[in-house]
C-alpha cells in the first residue's frame, strides 16, 4: 500500500508529512513509557521483522498482492507509541533506500500504515483481550482481528486523501468501493500472519507480548510460604495488646 | 538466566529467521501489484506515479543492482535491508530504553531466582 509519488498533490502531501512529523515526536515521547529492557530490544526485532516480511507478497484475488502492512504486529508486541516508531522506521528506509513509497509521498505512508493501523489495531485488540479468556488461543483470535481491521483502515485513510488530494479525476465511491473489497482479503493475511506471530512469541515468552503483559498471572515475588506461618506477626499494624502492654 | 540474557536468545532466533525471510524466502514473492496498484491500475491511474527520487538506489525495488543472478540480486537487497533496519531500529530504541532508564529507575530487571 505504499503510495508512489504522483497519485496525491503537494498540498495533501505536505500537510501529511506535518501530520507525520507531529505524530512520531509524540510517539517518541510517549514511548518512553513502554521502553524497557524487554521491549526496547524487542522493538528493534520488530522492525526488521517488519522489513522482511513486508517484501513477501501473497496473492490475492484476481491477480493482486498483498503484503504485511505490521502496525497491528508492532502495537501487539511493543506498544502502540513504539510500534508507530518501528514502522516508521521501516517505511523511511524503504522510501529511502528502496525506492518504495515516495519520498514526497513519505508522510501519507507513515499517516496510513504506521498510524492509522496501530491506532485501529492496539484499541480492538486490547478491548478483545480484556473480555476474552487470558489464553493463548484467544489472545491470536484477538490479534488477528485487529490485523484484520487495521488494512480496510489503512485503504479507507488512502481514499480520504486521495478523495482531497487526488491527481486523478475518478469518483470517490468507486475508487473507496476498489481499495476496502481489495484490502479486506490483504487483511485476512495481515491477520493471519500477525496471529501467527504473536503466537510464536506468546509460546517461547509471553512476557515479551507487551499487549498482554498486565494481563499475565503475576509472578509470586513474595514469599507466600513465609507469609502464611508467620500470621498474625507480620500483620502491619500491632495487636491491641501489645501496644497497651507497651505503655507505662 | 536473567531475563535480559533470554531476551537476547529470543532477538537471536527472530533475526535469523528475518534473514532467511528477506535473502531467501523473498525471491518466491507474490509480483502481482499489491491492493493500491492493482486498484490504480484498474481505474486508470497507475500511470500518474511518478518514479521515485530514490529510484538509482542501489536497492531501488529490492534488487541489488549490478548483480545478474536475479535470486542473489534479491537476496541480497533483502540481506542489506535487514541489516540497515537493524541498525537504525536497534540503535533508536536502545538509546531511547537508556535514556528511560536513566529518567526512572525504578522497575527491577531480574527476578529473583527461586
Amino acid at each position: 500500500m505504499h503510495i508512489p509519488d504522483g497519485f496525491v498533490d503537494a498540498p495533501v502531501s505536505i500537510a501529511a508529512g506535518v501530520v507525520a512529523i507531529g505524530g512520531v515526536g509524540l510517539a517518541l515521547k510517549r514511548a518512553s513509557r513502554e521502553l524497557d529492557d524487554r521491549t526496547a530490544p524487542m522493538a528493534g526485532l520488530v522492525a526488521v521483522y517488519i522489513f522482511a516480511v513486508q517484501m513477501l507478497n501473497f496473492p490475492v484475488a484476481a491477480g493482486t498482492s498483498g503484503h504485511l502492512l505490521g502496525g497491528a504486529l508492532a502495537a501487539i508486541l511493543v506498544g502502540p507509541a513504539t510500534g508507530i516508531l518501528a514502522v516508521s522506521v521501516v517505511l523511511i528506509v524503504q522510501a529511502l533506500m528502496f525506492a518504495d513509497g515516495g519520498l514526497s509521498a513519505l508522510g501519507l505512508n507513515i499517516v496510513n500504515m504506521a498510524f492509522v493501523t496501530v491506532l485501529v489495531a492496539w484499541p480492538v485488540f486490547r478491548g478483545l483481550a480484556k473480555v476474552l479468556p487470558r489464553t493463548k488461543s484467544a489472545w491470536m483470535g484477538a490479534s488477528f482481528v485487529a490485523g484484520l481491521l487495521s488494512v480496510p483502515a489503512a485503504a479507507l485513510a488512502f481514499t480520504a486523501e486521495y478523495a482531497i488530494g487526488g491527481t486523478g479525476t475518478f469518483s470517490v465511491t468507486s475508487v473507496l468501493a476498489a481499495m476496502v473489497g481489495t484490502h479486506v482479503f490483504i487483511g485476512v493475511g495481515e491477520g493471519i500472519i500477525t496471529a501467527l506471530t504473536v503466537g510464536a512469541v506468546l509460546a517461547a515468552r509471553p512476557d515479551l507480548v507487551l499487549g498482554v503483559r498486565d494481563l499475565l498471572p503475576k509472578p509470586t515475588l513474595r514469599p507466600a510460604a513465609q507469609g502464611s506461618s508467620t500470621g498474625p506477626a507480620a500483620s502491619p499494624t500491632p495487636s491491641p495488646a501489645e501496644v497497651e502492654g507497651g505503655q507505662p | 538466566m536473567s531475563v535480559r540474557r533470554s531476551v537476547w536468545i529470543v532477538i537471536g532466533v527472530g533475526l535469523t529467521v528475518s534473514l532467511l525471510l528477506a535473502g531467501v524466502v523473498s525471491y518466491y514473492a507474490s509480483s502481482s501489484p499489491d491492493g493500491l496498484n492493482k486498484v490504480a491500475e484498474d481505474l486508470g491511474f497507475a500511470s500518474d506515479a511518478k518514479d521515485s527520487a530514490t529510484s538509482s538506489s542501489p536497492l531501488a525495488g529490492y534488487e541489488a543492482s549490478g548483480v545478474e543472478h536475479d535470486r542473489l540480486a534479491v537476496g541480497l537487497a533483502g540481506v542489506a535491508g535487514v541489516l540497515l533496519t537493524a541498525a537504525l531500529a536497534f540503535g533508536l530504541f536502545l538509546w531511547l530504553g537508556r535514556r528511560n532508564r536513566g529518567a526512572t529507575a525504578d522497575e527491577p530487571t531480574h527476578t529473583p531466582v527461586a
